[in-house]
């Protein structure tokens, strides 16, 4: 009995471990790049263009572009997914269509990111002739995205209990009247916070927008959606792996990963913190 | 006396489920009519049948007819908006809308096309105060439906069916869920409605049935065993399982 | 006005209906666009020539598209994460979905959801700064870009898709089943392995299944740090190049409509069919589990 509890005890520490082993690996991640990226950030840093080939200056170009293509990826894909969301929670009926239709979102989970950029570049760039641009990026980062801006929606507005409806009904609204009188209403705050996940994935991908959209080195801030853009995720890239003198851009490059960071993370607690004023809100 | 609702050879099915079998009644108007039996014997898919709810369940099949003032509702063409408009629900379980009391209330008749806002404090005025809540609540119309108690809510949802002037009030055990002093309200309620309304109401509970209808029909096993005027019902039941069921010894 | 009606409300429920197809027309898209791009690659060179182990697309005597070498360069560093992620993965899975408490589950999921959210370019950036000259002084080696540092990177990225995945399933087990063996005095432990993990099994494999998805999917950090030599590797601690790092490494490059360009689609499109085989096999074991709750 006792060899047993000791052999019981070493399996739970071997687990508990092995959680342990993530947590730390996060934690070190972050503090690695918190500290030697803080030193690098400075009001001139920020706000300046890159010089010398990326090899001094700022990032303004890189941070405004990305802030553009979150953008325009948001109004492509929210209206997109949301409206996609609303057929199958609330018109959809089990059948072949319905079905398909769920096939081809799952499978648009799991479309690698480079394929998008080939996608993007075979259809926004080239057929559509946007040129690498804004729009064809922002076009390509909407299709990544709207897989995870329509599964976020459908979960809001299955939160809407059925009786909202039913009762919507009962006093003789249509459908229609129900769902944007008395479905919408509640479900908006939940689609957004999903959706702000989604926009956090879209501003650190890269592959989608290496053949659609960025720039190498661009020093001016984009005029219309139609231009080229630099972008934080692929500048960090060319950082790290396109100069003759990788170590010596080693601080930049971490200014401009904890940049990134800070942006990714940040659009991630302002849709927690949405979430939590939700929750208060409808409490079903 | 005048029929409001009649119902021929009724049958609903969920699925291959037969939930009821032929039925038949003659509901009259102006009249309070209960509908009892033991739980599952399809007292509300019943009562869903008046205003078309069981529409909204995917898989179900209804036969035979069901006329409100001679018109066959489950006739094609019907406008299905309009017949829940002229038949208002109550539901078992209070659901007020997560908005204002006022908005609450205005929403029936916003949706039907109400803009002016002078009308609509009329018909929330007129519809609340026929519900009993207007004393209650007349100083604070603008805060969250939510934060009235159960019984209030439920009166709030049955001003909210009022609003839209039905004709037609059903009740799905619209008292299951409250306090004696809240369901006394809202038997006294349907008392001052009857005169109005035709009213139909499920309920599990004996005395409330006797004391609030004129007529009772009771169910067993998706059947009409028995309907009469109330007191036949309760004191003089023509079936051996009526009397069964009404002095409790199942069900 | 009931006609108006009707068709308003008609309307609205097209409108809606058109807009969810739209996933349906994208992804038939990308398949028409990719595989006609790719497969427009063998009106220039017969079939037989991809299939070889040399891939060297810009040559000025004779270029050669042999897919061979990135297929292994995926499959070895993809091989390498996964063996690498899943004992780590389900380990945390169970430790959160039965042993953790409350609070502490609600301390360690914040820290994996952040692990998913890291975009792939820091992770390349990272496992270039970090993960590599580690692994060139544990082995030491030459250079710390290669294969198994490509793995473990990918490996690291694998695992919150596991983690939550698997977590499900493991939780999704009835109370029944773990009482029942409970109550024959079974411990805790023999029960979880003997009878939690067991029925949660489809659960897992679905899991892991989309954490390959993932994984061979997953671009810019395999192109930060396996070194990308397109030849075919005889051990980890080779430098590899992976189909997604092949595509975007040289299509920024490539004259349109070449030769190249249709083999760098093809492999696009090799790459698009495994990702959707292996998804659609997950999401059907997934389906089955969840039908069969
Ligand atoms: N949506 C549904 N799908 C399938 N069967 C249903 C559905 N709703 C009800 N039923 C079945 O139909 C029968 C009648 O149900 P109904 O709800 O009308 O009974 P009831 O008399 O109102 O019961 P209670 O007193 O418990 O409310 C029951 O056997 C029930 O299981
Ligand atoms: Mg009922």
């Amino acid at each position: 009995m006792p060899k047993k509890r000791t052999n019981e005890k070493i399996v739970y520490w071997i687990l508990r471990g092995i959680s342990y082993f993530f947590v730390l690996i996060v934690a070190y991640i972050l503090f690695d790049i918190f500290i030697k990226g803080i030193g690098v950030i400075s009001w001139d840093f920020l706000t300046q263009a890159p010089k010398k080939g990326g090899t001094a200056g700022g990032i303004l170009p890189a941070i405004v572009g990305t802030l553009y293509l979150v953008l325009m990826t948001i109004i492509i894909s929210l209206p997109l997914g949301m409206s996609s969301a609303v057929y199958l929670t609330e018109y959809a009926t089990q059948g072949w269509l319905t079905r398909l239709i769920r096939l081809a979102i799952s499978t648009l989970a799991g479309v690698p990111s480079i394929v998008f950029g080939l996608f993007g570049l075979s259809l926004f760039v080239i057929f559509f002739g946007f040129g690498a641009s804004i729009l064809a990026g922002s076009f390509t980062l909407a299709l990544l995205v709207l897989p995870i801006i329509i599964v976020a929606s459908e979960e809001a507005l299955r939160s809407v209990p059925p009786y909202m409806r039913e009762a919507s009904l009962a006093l003789g609204a249509t459908k229609w009247q129900t769902i944007y009188k008395n479905v919408l209403p509640y479900s908006l705050g939940g689609m957004m916070t999903g959706s702000i996940l989604g926009i956090g994935r879209a501003a650190g991908e890269t592959a989608p927008i290496l053949l659609t959209a960025a720039a190498f080195f661009l020093p001016r801030l984009p005029d219309s959606i139609f231009d080229q853009v630099m972008a934080l995720p692929y500048h960090l890239y060319i950082l790290a792996t396109q100069h003759p003198e990788v170590d010596k851009v080693r601080p930049l490059q971490y200014g401009t990963t904890l940049v990134l960071m800070a942006l990714v993370i940040g659009l991630n607690l302002a849709a927690i913190i949405l979430r939590m004023r939700i929750r208060k809100k409808y409490q079903w | 006396m005048a029929t409001k609702i009649s119902v021929k050879n009724l049958k609903f099915f969920y699925g291959e489920k037969l939930a009821l079998a032929d039925i038949d009644m003659e509901i009259p108007a102006n009249m309070v009519t209960a509908l009892i039996g033991p739980s599952g014997c399809g007292k509300s898919t019943y009562l869903r049948t008046f205003n078309r709810m069981n529409d909204l369940i995917a898989n179900t099949r209804l036969d035979g007819k069901v006329l409100i003032d001679g018109h066959d509702i489950y006739s094609n063409g019907v406008d299905v908006v309009g017949l829940r408009k002229k038949v208002g629900m109550v539901f078992q379980k209070s659901n007020p809308f997560p908005k204002s009391i006022f908005e609450n209330v205005a929403y029936g008749p916003r949706i039907h096309g109400i803009k002016n806002r002078h009308q609509l404090q009329e018909i929330v005025e007129k519809s609340l105060t026929k519900s009993a809540l207007w004393d209650e609540v007349k100083d604070r119309l603008d805060e969250n439906a939510l934060s009235l108690s159960g019984g209030q809510q439920q009166r709030l949802c049955i001003a909210r069916t009022l609003a839209i002037e039905p004709e037609i009030v059903l009740m799905d055990e619209p008292a299951s869920a409250l306090d004696p002093i809240s369901t006394s309200k809202i038997e006294e309620l349907i008392h001052e409605l009857r005169d109005n309304y035709t009213i139909i109401i499920v309920t599990h509970n004996m005395q409330q049935a006797a004391r609030v209808s004129d007529f009772t029909a009771f169910f067993y096993e998706g059947q009409l065993v028995e309907f009469s005027a109330t007191e036949v019902i309760f004191y003089k039941p023509a079936k051996k399982k009526t009397e069964d069921y009404v002095t409790g010894r199942f069900g | 006005m009931l006609n108006f009606r009707g068709c308003k409300e008609k309307g609205v429920k097209t409108v809606f209906l058109i807009t969810a197809s739209m996933s349906i027309l994208v992804v038939a898209m990308i398949f028409l666009f990719l595989g006609k791009e790719g497969l427009s690659i063998f009106k220039e060179v017969p079939l037989s020539s991809v299939w070889v182990d040399k891939w060297y697309p810009v040559s000025f005597r004779k270029p050669q598209f042999g897919i061979i070498p990135l297929l292994a360069g995926s499959l070895l560093v993809t091989a390498i994460a996964i063996i690498f992620a899943v004992p780590l993965a389900v380990g945390t899975a169970i430790y959160i979905a039965e042993i953790a408490k409350p609070m502490e589950r609600e301390f360690l999921k914040p820290f994996i959801e952040v692990l998913a959210g890291i975009p792939s370019v820091v992770n390349g950036f990272l496992g270039m700064v970090i993960l590599s000259p580690l692994v060139k002084k544990v082995f030491s080696l030459s250079t710390g870009l290669n294969a198994l540092t490509g793995g473990l990177m990918l490996g690291i990225m694998a695992v919150p898709t596991i983690i939550s995945i698997s977590e499900d399933a493991i939780r999704n087990v009835p109370q029944s089943y773990k009482q029942a063996s409970l109550a024959l005095g079974a411990s805790f432990l023999q029960t979880t392995f003997k009878v939690t993990v067991p029925a949660a099994l489809s659960g897992i494999i679905a899991s892991v299944m989309l954490g390959i998805g993932r994984v061979i999917g997953e671009t810019m950090t395999v192109m930060m740090v396996t070194g990308n030599a397109a030849i075919i590797p005889h051990s980890a601690f080779d430098s590899v190049r992976t189909m997604t790092a092949t595509i975007a490494a040289e299509m920024g490059e490539v004259p349109f409509g070449s030769t190249h360009y249709h083999a760098l689609f093809l492999v696009g499109f090799i790459l698009l069919s495994i990702t959707f085989l292996i998804n659609y096999i997950a999401q059907k074991v997934l389906h089955k589990y969840r039908l069969g709750e």
